[in-house]
């Protein structure tokens, strides 16, 4: 068998393994269903649930308000690092607070952005934006301030601009930071907009959960928490797919990256 | 002897560092004539990396003046070239843009730049990987990259940091030969920074060599070796009885300290 079909046959000889000891244990546990829902039951909530159409709603909806928030959020990030990596004095004037706001568990603020920003997806696309902007701002900053300086010296040396030296010599230094802080915010995005459900919302997969869990339907709620891997997984992976792509010349960070997401 | 070019006077740079000032250049004086070869050579952290980023403009001397062509120089001027110790190139772009680069922030024309480019690709020998990245190529090879782009925007005078250091042995001695290809070939003043005394006396036509720090100039001596310089050179005993004229002025500049 060749290293590549392994690499695809091995893991699913353990996700085998896994349903098979899911299945025994409810039989031999005798586990009710309500705490633990059997596999078949979980298939076929999620097939009424994506054929009968019932979760495309909440699907789309907590996708909408991540890929929206995860956008801006990185976009605001990426840009205000440039400004605060380039600019002491944008840095002396915010620095310390930025630094409060990062200590600040994000989360906390959910209810009062639920206050401010409503029960629809405004305010949840306001808490992924929120989750998703310190790993990107602080990757950004770092990235940029680590560019050799001898680069830095020979585009002096040959009369570039500050502005030339930014964009042809700093930000692409920096892409593999960037690409890590891409990377990080994706998964803390989704958490972001499932915490906002959870708090206030009437549509999700957030909502699905909490909704699920008073009726103790364990098959909707795992239904639901596989189309949230679903969304995660897929979403780290166009980013490392874009990484390596755009960042062709950096092998040490792609791998670095995966590091940190898996 | 030909017009002077490159003149350094009293040249004196004093940094402010976390325990005081520490002098990096004293009194260091050195000229350049058009069309000449000239090695700085002194031992390490003697500050010949700091007379060429003064000579590039990016620093301001403490006393004394260096002129280009007759002009002070007050900052990075687009007829100074420069070769650095790593061969810096962005990884991102192809071996042609890097050569490009200057041309870019210059702001020169671009066609023309493209065809001066591919020449001096040709004179490096690096036709062929015009469109490769600098990931794949080797470290000589990289260097070549390097010493087109310094050239690309055809320099008056070409500064180079010690620009072989970082290559295995072999390569900076294929390396030392292709340089003296270029330079006969392009006619540049060169103003050549190394700590190796044969890389020196190979190259030069004039050595310049500076004491520890703070550095200034101990000594000047003419090269007259004929040209073009082989690898047989190299076993000839005039070349040799220079080598060990600078070696033993290093040896005593050791014991000094």
């Amino acid at each position: 068998m060749s290293e590549h079909a392994k690499a695809v046959f091995y893991p699913i000889i353990t996700l085998i393994a896994l349903l098979a000891l899911w299945v025994v244990a409810i039989r031999v546990f005798k586990v009710p269903n309500f705490v633990v829902p059997t596999p078949e039951a979980v298939v076929s909530s999620l097939r009424r649930g994506y054929i009968d159409g019932l979760f495309w709603k909440h699907f789309l909806f907590t996708l909408q308000s991540t890929v929206f928030g995860y956008a801006l959020g990185c976009s605001l990030a990426f840009l205000l690092g440039c400004a605060f990596a380039e600019s002491k004095t944008i840095e002396r004037l915010f620095y310390p607070y930025v630094v409060a706001l990062q200590s600040m568990p994000k989360v906390a603020l959910a209810p009062l952005i639920i206050v401010w920003f409503g029960f629809e997806m405004t305010s949840k696309v306001v808490m992924v934006v929120l989750v998703c902007f310190f790993p990107m701002f602080i990757n950004t900053v770092v990235g940029l301030r680590q560019t050799n300086p001898a680069l830095l010296d020979l585009m002096h040396a040959f009369s570039a601009s500050r502005w030339e030296i930014l964009l042809r010599i700093k930000i692409p230094s920096a892409a593999g930071h960037i690409f890590a802080g891409l990377q990080i915010a994706v998964v803390l995005g989704l958490i972001g907009a499932v915490v906002a459900e959870f708090v206030s919302s009437t549509r999700g997969l957030g909502y699905l959960i909490n909704a699920a869990a008073v009726n103790l339907e364990t098959d909707v709620m795992f239904a639901a928490l596989i189309s949230l891997s679903v969304l995660g997984i897929s979403g780290s992976f166009v980013i490392r797919m874009l990484h390596g792509r755009i960042v062709f010349w950096d092998k040490g960070t792609a791998t670095r990256t995966e590091d940190v997401a898996e | 002897m030909s017009e002077i070019l490159l003149q350094v006077q009293g040249l004196g740079v004093t940094y402010a560092s976390a325990r005081g000032k520490v002098k990096a250049l004293e009194g260091l004086d050195a000229r350049l004539h058009r069309g000449e070869f000239l090695a700085v050579l002194g031992p390490s952290g003697c500050g010949k990396s700091t007379l060429l980023k003064l000579v590039a403009g990016l620093l301001r001397p403490s006393a004394g003046r260096v002129t280009l062509a007759g002009e002070p120089i007050n900052g990075p001027r687009p007829d100074v070239g420069i070769v650095f110790q790593q061969p810096t190139l962005l990884p991102w772009q192809s071996t042609l843009n890097n050569v490009l680069l200057p041309i870019r922030t210059l702001r020169r024309d671009l066609a023309q730049g493209r065809r001066r480019a591919l020449e001096l690709l040709q004179l490096v020998g690096l036709e062929t990987f015009a469109n490769h990245y600098p990931g794949e190529l080797s470290g000589g090879m990289q260097q070549r990259v390097g010493i087109a782009r310094g050239l690309v925007h055809d320099p008056a005078l070409l500064l180079m940091d010690e620009p072989f250091a970082a290559l295995d042995a072999m390569t900076r001695e294929h390396m030392m030969l292709e340089l003296q290809r270029i330079w006969m070939a392009t006619c540049k003043s060169i103003v050549f920074i190394t700590h190796s005394i044969p890389e020196a006396v190979f190259l030069a036509d004039r050595i310049v060599v500076l004491s520890a720090r703070p550095g200034r100039t101990i000594r000047e001596l003419s090269i007259d070796l004929p040209r073009p310089r082989t690898v047989a050179t190299m076993g000839e005993p005039r070349f040799n009885s220079i080598c060990n004229e600078l070696r033993s002025l290093f040896t005593e500049l050791v014991h000094f300290n």
